[in-house]
């Protein structure tokens, strides 16, 4: 059983640096880091002190508030640094990797024939938790939850993001695997999206609903495909998994070892030659960017993620525990000459104020990170909603966070939405205000207020 | 990279000093800044406030340009009325010529510079005093003040009314974006109610009318929509004069031509609401066949003084008076405007409904676009409210099927 889920309202940015469908196994990164900003709202408690010996998939932190919730290394090796910053707050956890790896074994699991708590605790006892997020609030699932619906994006419709149909070819058993899991953690549906004209390895799995998704970006947000399939109301709880996080679930559930292996597209406009890349969680950005990449001196922007939802990194950084693109594109801190008001040819634009993007639809653009503009009050209306295909009011829920009104923000909508949800409103938005933040601070003072 | 890099270093320097803002709005000015984005996407639309701003700018030139020629033009037409000659207008025999220029920019253009150097003295006082950056509404007001007072109003009264609008209209709220009520329109209202002979009547539309009433050489500076309040019309003027403009009138507002053209490209460009814009002319055609129909039905004799603007047939009242300007440069302000699409429909239809019904009944002062706006500018905010509850109520409605 299939359904099609067709977008009109959204925009497909299309930039230049698209990965090339090859994949080169990255240069073995020395040190892997773990950062608990990663995990929104997770106040991290240590598991294993500095000097440490840990294997893969043994806990290094866990969640301070929900002791189950636990967050592993992805590779064998010594806990060499703990970063902390103001109040002592960790940063990040830094480990030196062993030249030979090692797994901590979790035991098989026959997922057909095993019960939801031994599902449950396994994900719980092995790190796999974390890939589980939740909405409303958009961060790591409670693990007491019961879950009206599980939603898997396997489409993604970013700008350049790396595209799910290749990076998870060859992969069905352990896509089995996963959704067969999950499909036991909840009373309804795994809906499971794919493109409506791509090859999804994950189109052919049992236990699920599939979903044939179409149309310009946000289409392969989860969020809007939660909105269009069965939105969430006021005190219900639906999860979410990226399709690229299953392969990690299942292959734990297969054999046993947590293996943070997953394959990175390095793309953008200042990578040379934009691929994809084999590597794991937490290694080091330095690992791929460089070799037929980016010029080492070169005024270029990192972004572990995409352009639109992704952090910025520094080159010395570290792969972020969800991320599968780092971005690189050119730094745009510098001054145009009447670059207000005289045409633009080399920019995106949704309007047609003297901005021609409209007259070349499939022209792929080399943007920087100029803001294009001062920051400023909201004053243009409707340009959101061309933009943003739920059945919210964008500009009036954004208002609603910032003047903290929490009932009408639930009236709203905020249980249904996520930060990523508003990047697209924030790319075009012409006051340059900053919408992912406006949300995700809102959601987070409903957590906090009402919980 | 002369200037710069010596416009950076300025900017450097002045970071943080009460003057900064003064001095980034002319630098913004010059060039794009060179800021990036910190947190959130990492690439941004070309489109920033002063871009959408600028267009609107683009649409009102050519209005200013017709504004300034027929400033000059209704002058030596109501000369020559006065003398017992009707003028025919013609656009390159006797419209287009340097004598019309002369006059026009003479009176027109002071109201430029007042309008906008007093506006924008008070908004930069404000943002040093606020510390925040100068705010580009004020570009698009400066613009349209000029467009919608009479050619002769005393620029002392101008300077006054701007202080008035961008004060209490929006400062006050907390500057651009916050405003309730469109600062333009607050400008002449204010012009409005607190010099109503030089708002008014039968005197102020044309150049010289004025100065020369009482004498020898008095002039006629009557517009079309007084003429008809009164129940006659104005000598030598027919359709296509009402459609190209040559007629007397607030600056900016006569060609309805140039207006469509306006139209045409703020709807193309995406910055003006066309549901707005659409909605408010399908209220005035409806208000206007109303009126229609009540003659028709003979409600209303020809004695009755509410008769002459009852009578115009319903498409007329969008080419006399400033029904259309009004419809597309003051309604379709976004700021003030109704903020949802469905909201807009609502909002543009009573405000051509209401224009319309006080244009007809309120003779002392036939033209209600202005009041019009500014009433549902009030209620803008009430009619997204009902619109938005649509979407709340759905939310509702979608867990009570649930939990039944």
């Amino acid at each position: 059983m299939s359904n099609d889920i067709k977008i009109k309202k959204g925009l497909d940015i299309k930039l230049v640096g698209e990965a090339d469908k090859v994949t080169e196994n990255a240069i073995i990164s020395n040190f892997y880091s773990i950062r608990p900003e990663d995990f929104h709202q997770v106040i991290p408690k240590l598991a294993a002190k500095e000097g440490e010996k840990v294997k893969a998939g043994q806990p290094v932190f866990y969640d301070k508030s929900n002791e189950a919730v636990k967050f592993v290394s992805p590779v064998s090796g010594e806990i060499i640094e703990i970063a902390r910053g103001e109040k002592r707050r960790i940063l990040s956890v830094k480990i030196q990797a062993d030249k030979e790896q090692s797994y901590h074994d979790f035991g098989k699991l026959d997922v057909t024939s095993a019960k939801a708590e031994d599902i449950k605790a396994r994900l719980l006892e092995s790190g796999c938790w974390a890939f589980i997020k939740q909405r409303p609030y958009d961060v790591i699932a409670n693990p007491e939850g019961q879950p009206k619906a599980i939603f898997i994006s396997a489409y993604a419709s970013a700008p350049l993001a790396a595209d799910l149909d290749y990076v998870l070819q060859g992969k069905e058993a352990e896509l089995q695997a996963a959704v067969t899991a999950l499909s036991k953690l909840t009373a309804g549906l795994v809906h499971v999206s794919v493109g409506k004209n791509g090859n999804s390895p994950l189109a052919g799995l049992s236990d699920i609903t599939l979903h044939n998704v179409s149309g310009p970006h946000p289409s392969g947000n989860v969020g809007t495909q939660i909105n269009k399939i069965d939105p969430v109301n006021k005190g219900e709880v639906v999860w979410t998994v990226n399709a690229q996080d299953l392969v990690i679930i299942g292959e734990l559930l297969l054999t046993g070892k947590f293996n943070a292996e997953r394959i990175v597209a390095l793309v953008g406009s200042s990578v040379k030659k934009p691929r994809y890349f084999k590597t794991k969680l937490g290694s080091e950005i330095a690992t791929m960017v460089y070799d037929n990449g980016v010029d080492k001196d070169g005024n270029d922007r990192i972004i572990s993620g995409n352009v639109l939802t992704g952090k910025q990194v520094k080159p010395d950084g570290y792969l972020d525990y969800y991320s599968n693109t780092i971005t690189v594109i050119p730094e745009g801190d510098d001054y145009e000459f009447f670059g207000w008001n005289k045409p633009v040819f080399n920019k995106v634009s949704t309007s047609r104020a003297l901005t021609f993007s409209w007259l070349t639809p499939n022209k792929k653009f080399d943007l920087n990170t100029n803001t294009n503009g001062e920051h400023r009050a909201f004053v243009t209306t409707g340009t959101y909603e061309e933009v943003f295909p739920l059945d919210i009011y964008p500009m009036q829920i954004l208002k609603a966070c910032m003047y903290k009104d929490l009932d009408e923000m639930e009236a709203l909508g905020m249980y249904e939405v996520a930060p990523e949800d508003f990047a697209l409103t924030e790319f075009v938005c012409v006051s340059k205000q900053p919408h992912q933040k406006i949300i995700r601070e809102g959601l987070d003072l409903m957590l906090k207020e009402i919980g | 990279m002369g200037l710069k890099s010596n416009l950076h270093n300025l900017k450097e320097k002045y970071k943080g000093t009460k003057m900064a803002p003064a001095f980034n709005a002319i630098h913004t000015f010059l060039y794009l800044p060179n800021e990036t984005t910190h947190g959130g996407t990492h690439i941004k639309a070309a489109d920033d406030l002063k871009r959408t701003m600028n267009t609107v700018i683009m649409a009102l030139v050519p209005c200013l340009i017709f504004g300034i020629f027929n400033a000059g033009y209704q002058h030596y037409a109501a000369v020559d009325a006065a003398a017992g000659v009707i003028r025919e207008a013609s656009l390159f025999g006797n419209f287009l010529t340097w004598d019309n220029f002369v006059v026009g920019a003479w009176t027109v253009l002071p109201l430029v510079i007042v309008s906008y150097g007093v506006g924008l003295i008070v908004e930069f006082i404000f943002a040093v005093i606020k510390g925040h950056e100068v705010e580009e509404g004020y570009l698009v007001t400066g613009m349209l003040v000029p467009l919608i007072v009479p050619v002769d109003i005393p620029l002392w009264m101008l300077a006054v009314a701007v202080i008035f609008g961008v004060v209490i209209g929006k400062e006050v709220f907390g500057g651009t974006g916050m405003n309730i009520l469109n600062p333009a329109l607050t400008i002449r209202a204010f012009l409005f109610f607190a010099y109503p002979t030089w708002m008014s009547g039968d005197k102020v539309w044309v150049h010289e009318a004025v100065e020369r009433a009482g004498t020898a050489d008095a002039i006629s500076g009557e517009t079309i929509l007084g003429a008809y309040a009164q129940n006659s019309s104005l000598a030598g003027i027919d359709y296509m004069d009402m459609f190209f403009g040559y007629i007397p009138g607030s600056v900016g507002e006569t060609s309805k031509l140039l207006i469509i053209i306006g139209a045409l490209f703020l709807i193309f460009t995406k910055v003006g609401s066309w549901r707005i814009i659409v909605s408010t002319l399908i209220g005035a055609l409806t208000m206007g066949l109303i009126f229609n129909g009540v003659v028709d039905a003979g409600w209303i004799g020809e004695s009755s003084k509410f008769y002459g603007l009852m009578n115009v047939p319903f498409w007329q009242h969008l080419i006399i008076g400033s029904i259309l300007f009004g419809a597309v440069y003051m309604a379709t302000d976004p700021v003030t405007a109704s903020q949802t699409n469905k909201g807009k429909w609502i909002y543009g239809f009573l405000i051509g409904f209401i224009s319309i019904m006080i244009r007809v009944f309120n003779p002392a002062y036939p033209e209600g676009v202005f009041l019009a706006i500014l009433l549902m500018n009030v209620f803008a905010p009430t009619i997204d409210h009902y619109v938005i509850q649509g979407n709340v109520k759905r939310r509702m409605k979608r867990l009570k099927v649930k939990t039944a």
